[in-house]
């Protein structure tokens, strides 16, 4: 019941004016970004974050947390109207969510969506509060050699999960660890890797200006060139007695909600894997298990629940290790990992010792923010409906114009803007020849903990590499780090016995 | 898309080649008592990065990637000049900034883009491009004591600051 106790305690801290207030804008903006075509969660934390140095940390976080999950919201409503994603995560949605609205029930397909995503979110954080402090307990007892396992096994699951080219995949986590080892290197303070002898480097790069540039400038580059071709809008109706009715029709696809919520909380802990593929899982599974699986892809209501319920609960599910390991399980998680450095709250098993109030806060307004998105979006999806109709050339001027002066705020530092373009620009372009990018960005931001670990595990026992194996708890996180790096060599090797038709 | 994914494998093995060379400025081995050298953690992960390219070009020319198979150019022709002008554009304004300050460079910048490339209606540019450095002013330099670069604008300033801090 202690857990209870501190919940409750949890609830006064979420419900304080300031942070209720930080909440419900936080909801608000979120479902705005998410219903923006090519915006999701991860774009909008990564340009708002220099913004919530306004508040005190805890608030700052719990703001951000709520544009991620009124982002999952948001997401299913361009994927219903438009048919194009709000975010990648809502990309399972448009399957069913299109067809739907294209035969005049994009009504039903919105509030559906709102509903699964509410019992998505509701799951997922009971879930994370029953499992979040046995796991810190767990936690506390791990050393240098584990964390730096840990890491290991974070970065494989993106070699063995992740499913992109796997170079390409390396190549960016090793790119976004060297990027975090320039300035001035931990241990003997020298300076290292300060190119062009430029000042802006010493004090290193901070993991803000690459996910600005990936997730700001970078994204809009992207989204300018793939929503070239101009997009219809469908129509949808809206009452509160029609608003009702599919609330109540709601436990038709309840049985779809009710696993994509599991399935899609345990896939976001992993941190390649998250909301994306949870919800194209979950979407997969509502359809095998269907009695009639050849209605999916045509409209049925099922084939919105799933998903939609999934890319909530791993959004939950992506802050577990994030607030008790210190891994972040998504993108966005990371960036609110390094904002949390940022404020001198180092996310890991201590964490729940040292800033107890702080974390039990943070997971009250999970469930503050959840009832609250599924509230404004259900209230407000006319509104959410119009955005979609704002026209993209005005839009995103003023969102480079925020990504570059909430890039220069941090540090107030022009050469930070200048690498802020500079990464946008590479990154648009590596991005295009099917680079995965979000590995580079937990890289930098678990890369001075990465080498701090293993710099001081290898002291320890004074350079022999066997010590990451052989310690009780980081031999077996090892090993599952190596078996994910060699998974996809397996199915290499297995490859061959296909015969070939040609 | 071919030629561009050689390219790029090229360009960015010889920066982790560069890379390499830089983290050997420090002590890439073995300092008795320090353990790795401050050089180590960045020698060896360029050494990766710059294996990984090697890979990424075997692969191009096995034509194993789907890009390395691709015959679409690389930057589709009814976008290409749209993306070049937005990152000139964003270059000349961070650029100005130097110069002119932000809060000229912002609405120049704005104004080309609603203006010129969105082709909106005056009225709607105008106020686009003076509402949103208005808002940075009171968001940035009142509410959260940051201030942004003013190059040669900075006296004009001095009124405001006297006003509102």
């Amino acid at each position: 019941m202690e857990t209870f106790d501190l919940l409750m305690q949890g609830f006064g801290i979420a419900l304080e004016p300031l942070n209720l207030a930080l909440v419900i804008f936080g909801c608000a903006l979120g479902l705005f970004i998410g219903a923006m075509p090519g915006l999701g969660s991860v774009n909008g934390v990564a340009i708002l974050l220099p913004m919530t140095f306004l508040v005190p940390p805890t608030g700052a976080i719990i703001f951000l947390a709520a544009i991620y999950y009124g982002a999952m919201y948001g997401g299913a409503i361009s994927s219903i109207m438009l048919g194009i994603p709000g975010a990648s995560t809502a990309v399972a949605t448009t399957f069913d969510g299109r067809p739907l609205a294209l035969a005049g029930k994009a009504d039903q397909a919105l509030i559906t969506a709102a509903g699964a995503s509410f019992i998505g979110g509701t799951i997922s954080v009971v879930l994370f509060t029953l499992f979040a402090p046995p796991l810190a307990e767990v936690a506390l007892a791990f050393g240098a050699a584990e964390e730096f396992s840990l890491m290991m096994l974070a970065f494989a699951t993106f070699i063995g999960l992740g499913g992109d080219d796997i170079p390409k995949t390396l190549f960016s986590i090793f790119i976004g660890l060297v990027l975090s080892a320039v300035g001035l290197d931990i241990i003997s303070g020298e300076p290292r890797l300060i190119f062009g002898g430029l000042p802006g480097f010493f004090h290193g790069i901070n993991f803000l200006v690459l996910a600005i540039g990936i997730y700001g400038i970078g994204e809009m580059l992207w989204t300018i060139e793939s929503s070239h071709d101009g997009v219809k809008v469908s129509q949808a109706s809206f009452s509160i007695g029609r608003i009702a009715t599919h609330l109540k029709g709601l436990k038709h696809s309840l049985k779809a909600s009710f696993m994509g919520s599991f399935l899609g909380y345990f896939v976001g802990i992993l941190p390649a894997a998250g909301a994306t593929p949870g919800s194209i899982m979950a979407y997969g599974m509502a359809k095998t298990m269907s009695k009639d699986p050849d209605s999916f892809g045509k409209g049925n209501i099922e084939g919105v629940a799933a998903p939609e319920s999934a890319n909530n609960a791993a959004s939950t599910g992506s802050m577990l290790p994030m607030l008790t390991l210190g891994i972040p399980g998504s993108p966005t998680t990371a960036i609110l990992l390094g904002g949390m450095v940022i404020w001198g709250l180092e996310p890991g098993p201590m964490l729940f010792v040292e800033h107890q109030s702080f974390v039990w806060g943070l997971i009250a307004s999970l469930y503050v923010a959840n009832l609250f998105a599924m509230l404004i979006n259900l209230a407000f999806i006319p509104a959410f409906i119009g955005v979609l109709r704002m026209p993209f050339t005005i839009l995103a001027p003023i969102i480079f114009v925020l990504c570059l002066v909430g890039g220069y705020a941090p540090t107030q530092n022009m050469h930070d803007v200048w690498l802020i373009l500079i990464f946008g620009i590479v990154g648009y372009l590596m991005r295009k020849l099917d680079y995965p990018l979000a590995p580079a960005v937990l890289a930098i931001v678990l890369g001075p903990l990465a080498e701090t670990s293993m710099r001081q595990a290898l002291l320890m026992s004074d350079g022999n590499l066997m010590i990451f194996i052989e310690r009780p708890i980081s031999g077996p996180i090892m090993g599952g780090a190596v078996v994910l790096f060699l998974l996809p060599l397996l199915k290499l090797l297995r490859k061959p016995r296909v015969p070939v038709s040609d | 898309m071919r030629r561009a994914e050689l390219l790029m494998a090229l360009v960015l093995g010889a920066f982790s080649a560069y890379l390499m060379v830089k983290s050997a400025e420090l002590p890439i081995g073995w300092i008795p008592d320090e353990g790795p050298g401050g050089g180590a953690f960045p020698f060896w992960l360029a050494f990766g990065m710059l294996l990984c390219c090697v890979w990424i070009v075997a692969r191009w020319v096995r034509r194993k990637s789907p890009p390395s198979r691709s015959t679409e150019p690389y930057l589709a022709v009814t976008t290409r000049s749209t993306i070049i002008r937005v990152i000139v554009a964003l270059t000349l304004m961070i650029g100005a900034i130097h110069f002119i300050g932000i809060y000229l460079s912002i609405p120049l910048f704005l104004l080309y883009y609603v203006r010129v490339m969105g082709g909106h209606r005056w009225p709607l540019s105008v106020a686009v491009s003076v509402i949103t450095p208005v808002v940075s002013f009171f968001f940035f330099e009142i509410a959260l004591r940051i201030t942004l670069p003013k190059g040669y604008t900075e006296p004009l300033f001095y009124p405001l600051y006297d006003i509102f801090m």
